[in-house]
């Protein structure tokens, strides 16, 4: 069980392992597609990689309504609840 | 009168050199790239043949990690050459709707192909990574050298086995003479040091067994000669339209006066026993540059050190030259840097317009007993210098299927 502190840095890692931004720029408030300039392709692949990470199950239909990294953290943290 | 196109950018990455100045000395001095694998699968996979040649720098060494994410190994070491080649044409500004690349490969994404189904087996489909298709595919290198580019004018992949890359040079002539694009990134990207398809071509006989001494595995010529070595990398090489390179003031390296392709039409791997097939190819390019056999002073040879494969293209040669044959230069550059399958076209044409530029022959090594069957000029032991005035070179590239593709480069 991890805190919503530890997925915003797991999934920090993850965006930075993908994309090369820095792990400082991945915040709550930030849009995926408007902020961190993440294309579907790579929405994918970080959603895989966060599945793994966090041992959690993020149904395709799903990854449109994660529009911001808050929104990845909370759903990560109820999928884990 | 078809439009003169003239070559004026070089790149490339192999297993003697990483970039062209270090490829280039080294095939003067005469070096091998093969070395025995490290890798713990050719234990695992009790592979027949332990060692390759691989590119002498990383691809990771020269691009970012995040966009060598999304390539794979083959297109890394295209986009890698393709920047060298680019930025050695000098060109700062160009209509980019008139700008087109002819970028082959022979196998493609093997590597993610067959990763992408050992995840798929262990991990399932969840985890087989959206880019996998995009990768794989044969067309990424000339897809990823055009985004990176910004070629507009069509992004073509000649695919033809160890013809390629040289097919490459052949289609970006067509689409400069026919008036479809002005400048044309060609070249060749290969990374198929992979389990599977060493244990493919050693299946069927097509690679070296000297485990014990790599260095002097690749032998073309050589009466001991027992099949290629597997090489991995890319040329590259900026062509343009003669009048295009002269507004702006390029460095002009030499005229791609003339290619061909033919087919054998004999056998889905073995070359024709006469070199029909390869003599066409050469007469062709000659007649499409307008070459007269006593123009040709030099010629890189597809040459790839298997038993089979080597004296058909010396009697190809002396259908196509005649007695002027022996008055020709013959480097055999797989010696030095194995066979880079797709790739290898485009790299021997880098050499053999260098060839023409520097005047200078590169060296074949590891010719000690030279075939008698095969009884070519080939430089040895030291780089050879070429004549002053006009001269042309040639260089030839066959592939299984019965591909055969031929380009001739004139002196400027």
């Amino acid at each position: 069980m991890a805190s919503n502190e530890e997925i915003l840095a797991g999934l920090a890692e993850i965006v930075n392992e993908e994309t090369g931004l820095a792990t400082e720029a991945v915040e709550l408030d930030k849009s995926f597609t408007e902020d961190l300039d993440i294309d579907s392709i790579s929405m994918m692949t970080i959603v895989v990689n966060a599945e793994e990470k966090f041992g959690v199950r993020i149904p395709d239909e799903e990854v449109k309504n994660l529009k911001t990294v808050g929104d990845a953290v909370s759903f990560i943290a109820d999928a884990q609840a | 009168m078809a439009r003169k196109v003239v070559i004026t950018g070089l790149g490339a990455t192999t297993p003697i050199g990483g970039d062209v100045p270090t490829m280039w000395n080294n095939a003067l001095k005469g070096v091998s790239g093969a070395r025995t694998l490290e890798d713990d699968w050719v234990a695992k996979y009790e592979l027949p043949v332990h060692f390759a040649a691989r590119a002498s720098t990383p691809a990771l060494d020269v691009l970012s990690r995040v966009e060598a994410k999304r390539m794979d190994p083959s297109t890394q070491f295209g986009v890698v050459a393709a920047r060298e080649a680019w930025a050695d044409s000098g060109i700062t500004e160009v209509d980019h709707d008139r700008l087109a690349v002819a970028f082959a490969t022979g196998i493609g994404g093997v590597w993610t192909l067959l990763d992408a189904w050992d995840t798929l087996r262990e991990k399932g489909p969840r985890r087989v990574l959206p880019m996998t298709v995009p990768m794989l595919m044969p067309n990424g290198v000339a897809a990823a050298v055009s985004l990176d580019l910004g070629a507009r004018a069509g992004a073509h992949t000649p695919v033809s086995a160890c013809a390629s890359g040289t097919e490459a040079l052949h289609l970006g002539l067509d689409l400069i003479r026919s008036g479809k694009a002005d400048v044309v990134v060609c070249g060749g990207a290969e990374a198929a040091i992979h389990p599977m398809p060493i244990a493919a071509f050693a299946s069927m006989q097509a690679l070296s067994r000297r485990n014990d001494d790599p260095e002097h595995a690749s032998r073309p010529y050589d009466t001991g000669r027992d099949g290629f070595v597997m090489g991995e990398g890319a040329g590259a090489l900026v062509i343009e339209a003669e009048e295009h390179a002269l507004a702006r003031g390029a460095r002009i390296y030499g005229e791609l006066a003339g290619t061909s392709v033919t087919a054998d039409a004999y056998h889905i791997t073995a070359p024709d026993p006469q070199g029909l097939g390869a003599t066409r190819a050469l007469k062709a390019a000659m007649f499409d540059g307008r070459i007269q056999p006593e123009e040709v002073v030099h010629v890189n040879a597809h040459a790839t050190s298997t038993p089979v494969g080597d004296k058909p293209e010396y009697t190809a040669l002396r259908a196509a030259l005649g007695a002027h044959v022996d008055n020709v230069a013959v480097s055999a550059t797989k010696s030095q840097m194995g066979h880079l399958l797709g790739a290898s076209g485009a790299v021997e044409a880098v050499l053999t317009v260098l060839a023409v530029y520097e005047r200078k022959a590169p060296v074949t090594i590891n010719l000690e007993n030279q075939d008698p069957e095969i009884p070519l000029d080939v430089v040895t032991k030291t780089a050879r210098d070429l004549p002053s005035g006009n001269i042309v070179a040639l260089s030839n590239s066959f592939g299984f299927g019965g591909h055969n593709a031929v380009i001739a480069v004139r002196s400027i």
